[in-house]
C-alpha cells in the first residue's frame, strides 16, 4: 500500500516539483518569486529551503529572459522548469516560446532538444485583476513542436507534471488556478507519471459526449449529474493534453453517442472546440446525429471580475448546450 | 593592468589601417598567425562565392560577411574547442574556425535544416534569425555550465541593431545577476539593414551599456584581428575563472563595417553612399593582417598564392558537396518535430506520401 497525502491541486504541483527535483539533479525551478517566497500561489513552497538557490532560482522579472535562458539551459541537457507567474504574462516570452522552444529540435535535426517544462497558472474565476484570468491555450496548441498539458485533478497534476518534466520535448503546463484549492484528493507520496497525450473518461454515458479540460471539468460534471437526474446520460471526456490531442478517445466517445459538445473557458473563435468539431466531422460524420455544440467563453476580452461569472461557462450554460445537442 | 580598465571609447587596437603595430601584439606563433590569415581569406572567398551562388539561383537568400572577417576570425581564435559559440545568422567565418564545415553553412542557406546539424564535437548552436533572441540562450547555456561546475566559456554574437532589443537587455542582465561565463560579442557593423548605428541608441558607445549591467565592457577595432583576438582571449579567460575578482561576463563592441548588403535581398545603395563604403574598405582587416605578416617576414608572395589556391579549392569542394546533397525526403518534415512522432503527424505524413506515390514528385515541386 502506497502512502498518500490529501492534497489540493496546487499542493500536488508542489509535491510533483519536489519529487522531480529529488529524482534528477538536472531539474531546476526558476522564475519570479519561486524561491524564498515559495511562489505567489505557494506552488514552490519550501523548495528553496530544501534544494537551495541554485536549484530553485529567483530570477529577474523578465519573461523573455526566463524562457530564453531556460532554452539555453535545456539545450545543454538540463531540465529547467521555468514558471511564468500568470499565463497572461507569457506574451513577453512568446517569441522565445514559438521561435525557439518549439523549433530547436527541428532546426537542428535533433542535435539540440529542449527537455523543458514551462508552467503557468491560467484561466479565470478567482476575482483577479486585468490580465490575470485569460485562457489562451490555443496559441500554444497551434504551435508544432510544443506539447500542451492541462491537469484537472491533484493526482493527475502531480503525475502529468512528472511526465512533462521527464519528457524529451518542451511542454507548456497550464495549471487551472480556479481549482488550485477547490478540492483535495489522495496523492501518492512516491513519484509517478500520468501519460501525456491521453484523455480520461470522467463519467460514462450513452446519450451525448462532452469534451472539456482544466477548470471546466467540474461544472461540466455538475451539469452532467443534473441532466442524469432527468435521464440524460453524458459521457464526459477530460482531454488532459490539448496537444497532441487524443483523437482516438475523442472519436470513440462521439461514436458511442452520436452527439457532442465541447466546453472550454477560452474564447470560441479559433479555440480547441473548433478543432475537436473538425476532427469529428472528418472521422465520424456518419455517426453524427446533431450539430456539435460549443459552450465557451465569449469572443470578448476577458472582463474584470464584476462580469466574469457571466463570461465563464457555468453549469447552467453547459446544461443548456448539452440539451441543445440532445434535443436536436 | 587589465584590458578592461579603460574608457569605453578608448578603442583597443594592435594594427593600424596600414598594418603597422600600434598596440600590444598578442602572443601567437607564426603558424597561428598564418592560419588566422588563411581563415580570413577563406571566409572572404567563401562569401564571394556564396553571393554568386545566390545570384545564379543555386542558393537562397544569403547574408554576406565581407569586411567582418577580423571580428569573426579573431574572436573565434580565442576559443578552446570545448567552448561554445552561439551565433546569429552572419557568423559563417567564426563558426568555420570553431569547426563547422563550410558545407553545413551552405546547406543551411540552400534550405536544408541539416546545415544546423553540426558534428557532435562542434560546439556551435544553430543559426538564430530573430534579432537578439539568441542572447538569453547564451546566458542560459553558460549558466547551465556554471551550475554543473564545468569551466567552459560561451561566446554570443549579435549586431548593433540587436542592442536595441529587449532580449539583449534581458539576456545580458541575467548574465550579470548570475555571473555566467558568457562573452557578448557585438558585431557593430554600423547598419541594421538601412538603419544606422546612431538610430539604435543615444549612447556614445555600445560598450558602455555594460556599465548598467555591472559587467565589463570594452570597445575594440573589429577590423583589427589581432586586437579582437587579444580582447576576446582576455574575456574568455575571465569567463572561465570563477575566482577572478571581476565579473565573468563581458560585453565586447567590435567596431567594423559590412562591405556588402545586409542580405542578397538588400540593396545598400539606397541608404548609404559609396564614399562611406570606400572609406571603410581602406580598413580592410585582411589587407591589414597581410601587410603586417609580410613586414614580419612571415608571409611572402609564394605563401599568399598557395593560400589563395588552397582556399579556392576548399570552397569549391564544399560547394560540390553541398550541391550533391539530394533534396530531403518529405518524411524529414515530420521526423524531428518531437522525439516520437505523434499519431496525427504520422497520419498527415502517410496521407501525403500516398498522394505523392499516386501523383509523382513533379506534381508537388516547382521547377
Amino acid at each position: 500500500m502506497t502512502d498518500t497525502q490529501n492534497l489540493t491541486l496546487v499542493q500536488a504541483v508542489r509535491d510533483g516539483l519536489h519529487a522531480e527535483l529529488r529524482e534528477d539533479d538536472d531539474v531546476v525551478v526558476m522564475g519570479q518569486d519561486v524561491g524564498k517566497n515559495g511562489g505567489v500561489f505557494r506552488a514552490t513552497e519550501g523548495l528553496f529551503d530544501e534544494f537551495g538557490g541554485d536549484r530553485v532560482i529567483d530570477t529577474p522579472l523578465a519573461e523573455s529572459g526566463i524562457v530564453g535562458t531556460a532554452v539555453g539551459m535545456a539545450a545543454m541537457g538540463m531540465r529547467p522548469v521555468p514558471e511564468i507567474q500568470f499565463s497572461g504574462f507569457m506574451y513577453p516570452g512568446f517569441d522565445q516560446i514559438v521561435s525557439h522552444m518549439a523549433r530547436f529540435r527541428t532546426r537542428s535535426r535533433g542535435r539540440f532538444t529542449l527537455p523543458m517544462t514551462l508552467r503557468a497558472p491560467y484561466g479565470g474565476g478567482i476575482r483577479a485583476p486585468e490580465h490575470h484570468s485569460e485562457s489562451k491555450e490555443a496559441f500554444y496548441a497551434h504551435e508544432a513542436g510544443l506539447k500542451v498539458v492541462i491537469p484537472s485533478t491533484p493526482y493527475e497534476a502531480k503525475g502529468l507534471l512528472a511526465a512533462s518534466i521527464r519528457d524529451p520535448d518542451p511542454v507548456i503546463f497550464l495549471e487551472p488556478k480556479l481549482i488550485y484549492r477547490a478540492f483535495r484528493e489522495e496523492v501518492p507520496e512516491e513519484p509517478y507519471t500520468v501519460p501525456i497525450g491521453e484523455a480520461a473518461t470522467r463519467r460514462e454515458g450513452d446519450d451525448v459526449a462532452v469534451f472539456t479540460y482544466g477548470a471546466m471539468t467540474r461544472p461540466t460534471l455538475e451539469a452532467a449529474e443534473t441532466l442524469g437526474e432527468e435521464g440524460i446520460e453524458c459521457e464526459v471526456v477530460d482531454l488532459r493534453t490539448i496537444s497532441p490531442l487524443d483523437r482516438e478517445a475523442i472519436v470513440e466517445a462521439f461514436e458511442k453517442t452520436g452527439r457532442g459538445v465541447v466546453v472550454h473557458e477560452a474564447p470560441k473563435t479559433g479555440g480547441l472546440a473548433g478543432e475537436i468539431t473538425a476532427i469529428l466531422q472528418e472521422e465520424a460524420l456518419l455517426y453524427q446525429e446533431a450539430p456539435i455544440g460549443r459552450v465557451t467563453g465569449f469572443d470578448v476580452p476577458y472582463p474584470l471580475y464584476a462580469l466574469e461569472d457571466y463570461y465563464l461557462p457555468s453549469a447552467a450554460r453547459i446544461e443548456d448546450g448539452i440539451l441543445e445537442a440532445v434535443e436536436f | 593592468m587589465s584590458v578592461f580598465d579603460r574608457a569605453y571609447d578608448d578603442t583597443v587596437r594592435v594594427l593600424d589601417e596600414d598594418g603597422d603595430v600600434v598596440g600590444d601584439v598578442p602572443d601567437l606563433d607564426d603558424e597561428s598567425l598564418v592560419e588566422m590569415y588563411r581563415h580570413m581569406r577563406l571566409a572572404r572567398h567563401f562569401d564571394g562565392r556564396a553571393v554568386s551562388l545566390q545570384r545564379q539561383g543555386r542558393m537562397g537568400t544569403y547574408p554576406p560577411l565581407s569586411g567582418q572577417e577580423g571580428a569573426q576570425i579573431g574572436s573565434a581564435y580565442a576559443l578552446d574547442a570545448d567552448d561554445w559559440m552561439v551565433p546569429s545568422y552572419r557568423e559563417h567565418g567564426a563558426a568555420l574556425v570553431h569547426g563547422l564545415p563550410l558545407k553545413q553553412t551552405l546547406l543551411y542557406w540552400m534550405g536544408h535544416e541539416d546545415g544546423n546539424n553540426a558534428p557532435p564535437d562542434v560546439n556551435v548552436f544553430p543559426v538564430a534569425v530573430p534579432i537578439a533572441s539568441q542572447v538569453p540562450h547564451a546566458t542560459g547555456a553558460a549558466w547551465a555550465s556554471k551550475l554543473r561546475g564545468e569551466d567552459d566559456a560561451f561566446i554570443c554574437y549579435f549586431g548593433d541593431g540587436a542592442t536595441s532589443e529587449g532580449d539583449f537587455h534581458e539576456g545580458v542582465n541575467f548574465a550579470g545577476v548570475f555571473d555566467t561565463p558568457t562573452v557578448f560579442f557585438c558585431n557593430n557593423n554600423q547598419w541594421a539593414i538601412s538603419v544606422p548605428r546612431e538610430r539604435q541608441t543615444r549612447s556614445a558607445t555600445l560598450a558602455q551599456k555594460a556599465e548598467a549591467y555591472g559587467i565589463d565592457g570594452v570597445q575594440v577595432d573589429g577590423m583589427d584581428p589581432l586586437a579582437v583576438y587579444s580582447v576576446t582571449t582576455a574575456a574568455v579567460e575571465k569567463a572561465r575563472d570563477p575566482d577572478a575578482d571581476r565579473p565573468r561576463p563581458t560585453l565586447i563592441e567590435a567596431v567594423q563595417y559590412r562591405f556588402g548588403a545586409h542580405t542578397t535581398a538588400d540593396d545598400p545603395t539606397v541608404y548609404r553612399d559609396d564614399e562611406e563604403v570606400e572609406r571603410w574598405k581602406r580598413k580592410d582587416p585582411i589587407d591589414r593582417l597581410e601587410s603586417y605578416l609580410r613586414d614580419e617576414g612571415v608571409l611572402d608572395e609564394e605563401r599568399v598564392a598557395e593560400i589563395e589556391s588552397s582556399v579556392e579549392a576548399q570552397v569549391a569542394d564544399a560547394i560540390d558537396a553541398a550541391e550533391s546533397m539530394a533534396r530531403p525526403d518529405p518524411r524529414e518534415l515530420f521526423e524531428h518535430v518531437y522525439a516520437e512522432l505523434p499519431p496525427e503527424l504520422e497520419r498527415q505524413y502517410e496521407e501525403f506520401a500516398a498522394l505523392r506515390d499516386e501523383r509523382g514528385d513533379a506534381a508537388f515541386l516547382e521547377d
